[in-house]
């Protein structure tokens, strides 16, 4: 289990389980479940489109990725969010069965694209995906107070002259990074699995905003190891795994929630808390 | 008209098919999603293609009637949602999607066991892009009268339904169990999804519950004008979007042929830019963005909401 090939899947998916855990605590406080769903979904289509053209499918990934981000951000100044990522998820959903549809050499790869196989990856893969985590990590680091304040309490960060529609567009461009390069090797359901279950069951457990992150990444790095362990003894796909076990944290936060605010008088919500917590 | 419809058109059977299944679910999908968009639900509307097509194909598995693998699962989906999610609606999208992570799970695994049971691949790319051509006449009575079932139950509920949407507390003030409205419409657009979903695939399952919706609440001042323009924009849509696949293939310099939800999520998409274009709003901070319920698009819901718009 840990020689071989193995090596790198427990490599990447530590890698994954940080960078997924660490944006995924943003995704969730700030609302952006759909986003994050949306636009690794619906990136595939330029890896149909790269294909198509004979350039790389990482170049496609990338561009249809970044272009949502951009799309979804600006049209949601306008329109309702939800609505807007909705049309732009199905809009290059199905500009990728357009591509398919002018092709026959890609069809397997849709289901590697949606699924992953992380147990498969090579050392080139590895350095890549290590450099732009490290990006993403870099980045967040850098905007952590603003996109805190922006997410929790809005009006003051206006008041204070942030500028809350930049935020939205970097935020949801570092998404996008961070799910572009991990796409092809993990596949979109892994990578949203970590993104939400975790930090939603971390929240659960505090109310504290940097314990709450510190959480997440730890409950993502149990979730992504077990799934590996468990896909190498069964054989089945390590999503399943991933996805299931998460789903199964988030109840257990819940549940934990519940226990404790009926245990305690209810003192407000844990939004206002962690609030009072952070500034 | 010879440049519109190329030859065969009207003779041929599998379009005859295509446009009937289509219509119908493209009215029924606008009026489920009419309250889709006023309830900002959409996130749940196309998470639960994802959640019917793993019921799909778990049914394929398993061995039991797709249709009701696809209408089970997005039930059996629209039931866990609305268990694990609270009122706000952020931790709603976070519920949505912790159930959308593990029925995707489930998929894969379901898949996996398909593929190393009967080596059948190209049951993935069926399963998730489906296409309205290959709709069988059989299909036909059960998406009219599980259609016609989602129109009713609508009907029956739809001014509990529009309280709870608009303004919850209200609504609980005056009596109505707001949890079991909610759950009500839950079941009702899952059933609609997942019919949509295996009717004319998952993409345009989505893209007709909530484009037309969505453009017509933007056009318009009423709930009965918003969901009637919805059900004629996506009946419309639907229509020239097969016309324009099927003539896809005698263009140049392909004789390929485009799919038909890419022409109709095209022709949706921008319809709902252009319905934008006219009004020029205002920009709206981020918190009204996330926690505004009544309908900022519509102009009169949103001055009867709870917050209204100033």
């Amino acid at each position: 289990m840990f020689s071989g090939f193995m090596v790198h899947a427990w490599e990447i998916g530590t890698i994954v389980a940080v960078v997924g855990g660490v944006v995924g605590f943003f995704v969730v406080l700030r609302g952006s479940a759909f986003e994050a769903h949306a636009i690794p979904n619906g990136a595939f289509a330029g890896a149909a489109g790269a294909s198509l053209i004979g350039v790389s499918p990482l170049l496609g990934l990338g561009t249809f990725a970044v272009g949502a981000a951009l799309v979804i951000a600006i049209l949601s100044r306008r329109g309702r969010p939800d609505v807007v990522t909705a049309l732009a998820l199905v809009m290059m959903l199905a500009l990728g069965a357009a591509f398919l549809s002018q092709t026959t050499e890609y069809e397997p790869e849709i289901f590697s694209l949606l699924f992953g196989e992380v147990l498969g990856v090579s050392t080139g893969e590895i350095v890549p995906i290590a450099v732009l985590g490290v990006v993403c990590l870099v980045a967040l680091c850098m905007l952590y107070r603003p996109l805190l304040v922006s997410s929790l309490i809005p009006e003051i960060a206006e008041a204070q002259g942030l500028r809350t529609f930049r935020i939205e567009v970097a935020f949801l461009v570092i998404v996008a990074l961070a799910t572009t390069m991990t796409v092809p090797v993990v596949g979109a359901l892994l990578i949203f699995s970590l993104m939400i279950g975790p930090p939603a069951a971390a929240r659960c457990f505090t109310s504290r905003a940097g314990l709450a992150m510190v959480g997440s990444v730890a409950i993502a790095l149990i979730t992504i190891w077990v799934a590996i362990a468990t896909a190498y003894e069964t054989n089945w796909p390590v999503g399943f795994f991933v996805g299931v076990i998460s789903a199964l944290w988030f109840g257990v936060g819940r549940a934990f929630a519940s226990f404790s605010t009926r245990a305690k008088a209810p003192t407000g919500s844990v939004v206002r808390q962690s609030v009072t917590a952070t500034t | 008209m010879h440049f519109l419809f190329e030859p065969g058109l009207f003779s041929s059977a599998p379009v005859r098919t295509a446009a009937l299944v289509g219509a119908i679910t493209a009215v029924v999908s606008a009026t489920v999603g009419v309250f889709t968009v006023i309830r900002s639900q959409s996130f749940a509307g196309h998470a639960l293609t994802d959640v019917a097509t793993t019921g799909g194909s778990a049914a394929y598995y398993l061995g039991i009637s797709p249709l009701l693998g696809f209408i089970g699962g997005g039930a059996l989906g629209a039931g866990a949602m609305e268990v694990a999610g609270v009122e706000r609606v952020r931790s709603r999208d976070v519920a949505t999607g912790i159930v959308l992570g593990a029925a995707t799970g489930l998929a894969a695994l379901f898949l996996y066991l398909d593929t190393t049971t009967s080596a059948t691949t190209g049951a993935a790319q069926q399963i998730l892009f489906g296409s309205i051509f290959t709709v069988e006449t059989s299909t036909i009575p059960v998406v009219t009268v599980l259609g016609t079932l989602v129109l009713i139950v609508l009907a029956a509920i739809y001014r509990p339904l529009l309280l709870s949407s608009l303004s919850p507390e209200l609504a609980a003030a005056r009596g109505i169990r707001v949890r079991w409205v909610g759950l009500v419409f839950m079941m009702a657009m899952a059933v609609a999804v997942g019919l949509s979903s295996i009717a004319i695939g998952s993409i345009l399952s989505t893209a007709l519950l909530i484009g037309p919706a969505a453009t017509a609440l933007r056009i318009t001042r009423s709930l009965r004008s918003s969901v009637i323009v919805a059900g004629v924009l996506g009946v419309a849509t639907t229509l020239l979007g097969i016309v324009l696949a099927y003539d896809s293939s005698y263009w140049e310099p392909s004789t390929q042929g485009l799919p038909v939800s890419f022409f109709i999520v095209a022709i949706t998409f921008a319809g709902y830019l252009l319905s934008g274009l006219p009004f020029v709003r205002r920009p709206v901070s981020p918190r009204s963005r996330h926690e505004d319920i009544g309908g900022r698009d519509h102009p009169r819901l949103a001055t009867a909401g709870p917050q209204g718009s100033a």
